[in-house]
């Protein structure tokens, strides 16, 4: 592997990435977890930047550290005890077992491709630009379906959400 | 790395440096330049401010240090810089010490995609109108730390009112950015300004100027959502803890953000650097972007030395009431309206290289729907006031009449 920017990027994305995510479980401090959380997901943006997708870093950036990790570090805050958790899982063993487990599921999923018969694909010349991602959105060969089943599911949820959080009296 | 290498590079190589060295120094200087700007231009901000203020409150303001006081900020800044630099020993040290630097950076970050001039930016990125979004998100996340690893109740208390304000005005911050990119078709702030030869968009759809101006001012927590520090409530809101330079950092970044959303609102709604010769030397483009951006400024400081802070239940439901499926409607009817125009073939399909004649149907027709529009909520908020109004003279008939029976 060549030494170029984008071998020094990704190693700092990846630091990033497996850092924060083991900060998040070794932490005991439950603010310091969400903030390391938002620490692993930047590094994830740092991937998709690499990656010549800038539209989906911002994306990622705008809705995981802006919206969804900001949320979760509210609900912590609304939280008794932030800083000193007692309570530990006592089940060692079935937590061993299951993460092991999934740990080497991820790992042979991740590099049999790399043995198998497709070599790894070197990135391609053209680059999909934003605009091009957009249409493939709307798209009646493209993603339209899973597009507009999403916004469905988001819209439902919302509603669902909404219709929870409402005062039974009004 | 040809292309990439122009400018100052090219004259390195010249001189006899490495190719990879001189692009890396040449970058260096841009990103110094760009990041350096902002870091000047808060120092006379500062002052500016003070001055606005002072006049607005019949004072003078700041005129002792140097020239009308023009040197205040500095004397300022090195008393910040001497005072002791306090942590609370029950604070979180880490996060206490990052949140400012945070803060400040997320402002800073925005300056790399502002267009200066059409040829001087820091980077012309595809998706700057999102980057903007995206950076502006940082600082929401500098003030919540900031809150939380002060470990103090008032601190805490001004850290949730603000992410609440923040996070509610966003919706409608990002829906009024969509319709200059809608225009535009292109989220590239160089592009946006560059479709704006024709026509500004504040002219197309000055609706979403309006709900951005808003949006905008109450992303940088000034009055009347100046919630944020709420002097009378929260003592100073979630930087109380903070002292010397790290308040000022705070204070800076807060300084710049009104400024530089001022810039932002001059690129997406009035045509950036466009105006009369600008096409005649960088230096006029420049100077026509400042003045822009510098004119919207000065109307937020005014907005926010006259009017008074608005209670949080007032704000959120401003926002989630009326803002919100105001900017909904609004960028659905431009978006309609648009199509509808492009297919009759009354308006250019693309805007980046219409002129002003192939653009005036679309302006009058888009004027048009906005102006009804806007017509519609001043009826809407004119029958609410009355409503509102009616309502508190019946509460205050009623106490003054059992006032009146219970004094007797």
């Amino acid at each position: 592997m060549e030494l170029n920017a984008i071998s020094i990027g990704f190693v700092v994305f990846t630091v990033f990435t497996l850092g924060g995510a083991l900060g998040v479980v070794a932490t005991r401090n439950l603010f310091q977890g969400t903030i390391w959380l938002m620490v692993s997901l930047f590094g994830v943006a740092g991937y998709f930047v690499l990656l010549s997708a800038p539209f989906l870093a911002a994306v990622q950036i705008l809705v995981y550290i802006g919206a969804i990790a900001i949320l979760i570090t509210f609900a912590v805050m609304l939280t008794r005890s932030i800083a000193l958790i007692k309570a530990r899982y006592i089940r060692t063993l079935p937590n061993f077992i299951a993460s092991l487990t999934l740990f080497l599921i991820l790992l042979l999923g991740v590099t049999i491709p790399i043995f198998g018969p497709h070599s790894p694909e070197s990135i391609p010349e053209y680059v999909a630009s934003t605009r091009d991602l957009g249409a493939a959105l709307v798209d009646e060969n493209g993603y339209v379906l899973p597009f507009l089943l999403a916004s469905v599911l988001l819209t439902a949820a919302m509603i669902g959400a909404i219709f929870i959080a409402r005062d039974e009296t009004t | 790395m040809e292309e990439l290498c122009t400018g100052l590079c090219s004259i390195l190589v010249e001189s006899g440096a490495e190719a990879g060295l001189a692009l890396f120094l040449s970058l260096l200087v841009g990103v110094l330049l760009v990041s350096g700007v902002p870091l000047i231009t808060v120092i006379l901000l500062i002052w500016i401010e003070r001055k606005v203020a002072a006049r607005i409150q019949d004072r003078i303001g700041p005129n002792r240090v140097g020239p009308v006081g023009l040197l205040q900020t500095i004397a300022d800044m090195i008393k910040l810089l001497s005072k002791e630099d306090i942590t609370p020993t029950a604070a979180d040290r880490i996060l206490y010490n990052a949140a400012p630097l945070v803060s400040f950076a997320s402002v800073v970050l925005l300056w790399a995609v502002i267009p200066f001039t059409p040829f001087h930016y820091g980077v012309d990125l595809e998706i700057g109108a999102l980057y903007f979004v995206a950076i502006a998100s940082f600082g929401t996340l500098a003030i919540m730390a900031a809150g939380w690893a002060s470990n103090n109740k008032y601190a805490l208390l001004g850290a949730f009112r603000v992410v609440a304000l923040l996070v509610s005005y966003e919706v409608p911050l990002v829906f009024a950015l969509l319709v200059p990119v809608l225009l535009a078709g292109s989220m590239s702030l160089v592009d946006i300004v560059n479709a704006q030869n024709g026509m500004w968009f504040v002219v197309l759809s000055p609706l979403a100027f309006v709900i951005f101006y808003i949006s905008s001012q109450a992303e940088t927590g000034r009055a009347p959502f100046d919630l944020i520090e709420a002097e009378s409530e929260l003592v100073a809101g979630f930087n109380i803890e903070y002292s010397g330079m790290k308040f000022g950092m705070f204070f800076a970044a807060e300084f710049l953000h009104v400024f530089t959303n001022g810039i932002i609102m001059a690129i997406l709604f009035f045509g950036g650097w466009m105006g009369p010769l600008y096409y005649e030397s960088p230096l006029i483009a420049f100077v026509w972007l400042g003045a822009k951006g510098g004119l919207i400024y000065l109307t937020t400081l005014w907005l926010r030395n006259t009017v008074p802070r608005l209670r949080i239940d007032q704000i959120m439901a401003f926002n989630w009431k009326f803002l919100v499926p105001l900017s909904i409607a609004n960028l659905i009817v431009v978006s309609f309206v648009l199509k509808a125009l492009q297919e009759l073939e009354l308006a250019p399909r693309d805007l980046l290289n219409a002129g002003f004649g192939e653009l005036l149907p679309t302006t009058a027709i888009l004027l048009l729907f906005n102006g009804a529009m806007i017509f519609y909520l001043l009826g809407i908020l004119r029958k609410r006031g009355r409503e509102a109004r009616r309502e508190s003279q019946a509460a205050r008939a009623e106490f003054a009449q059992t006032a009146h029976v219970g004094g007797h």
